[in-house]
């Protein structure tokens, strides 16, 4: 997992049925000192985040699990929300 | 997920048969400010998704879940057509 910077949103009308209903936003990976690294990837929100909020995001299968029942295809989800910065102890 | 452009299909008659039906399409990775990156990617298509527009693509082994896709021997597939990026 990593913590990354929720920094857009995406809009898409005509997707695989199986992403029908589900939030997708464009996360910012950040590194320790919370400064963007690496490029902004495509995430669906699994926990209700909103833009300007720092999250942890998994990738790879796994970050299907939190909707299994549906399977949902996706290989980057939003697992989680900071609650502050100041609680990220570098 | 990434954002890829399309740039051109793919034409195979010989191939795995769980493949039998399923349009390829060659897409390039982009940026969210929508300029070209490098490389490129042999996706399915699924959902209907045309030349030059903007598509999300699912990588690696999630993309057998995406509905259509159960037990098909592929590592990325289009799952949406974007219509908007909107970045803050």
């Amino acid at each position: 997992m990593q913590l990354a910077r929720v920094i857009g949103t995406v809009v898409a009308t005509v997707k695989n049925d199986s992403l029908a209903g589900r939030k997708l936003l464009v996360v910012q990976t950040v590194d320790r000192n919370l400064e963007a690294s690496g490029k902004p990837m495509v995430a669906i929100d699994s926990v209700g985040a909103g833009i300007g909020e720092l999250v942890f995001w998994c990738r790879g299968k796994e970050a299907s699990f939190p909707f299994k029942r549906e399977d949902t295809p996706t290989d980057c989800t939003i697992v989680g929300i900071v609650d502050s910065e100041q609680h990220v102890t570098r | 997920m990434i954002i890829a452009r399309i740039l051109g299909t793919v034409v195979s008659t010989q191939k795995d048969e769980r493949l039998h039906g399923k349009k390829l399409l060659i897409v390039r990775p982009i940026n969210v400010d929508g300029s070209d990156t490098t490389g490129y990617v042999v996706a399915v298509d699924t959902v209907g998704a045309g030349f030059h527009e903007r598509v999300l693509v699912v990588a690696g082994s999630s993309a057998r879940l995406a509905q259509g896709m159960k037990d098909v021997p592929v590592d990325a597939a289009i799952v949406g057509v974007i219509d908007t990026v909107d970045v803050k």
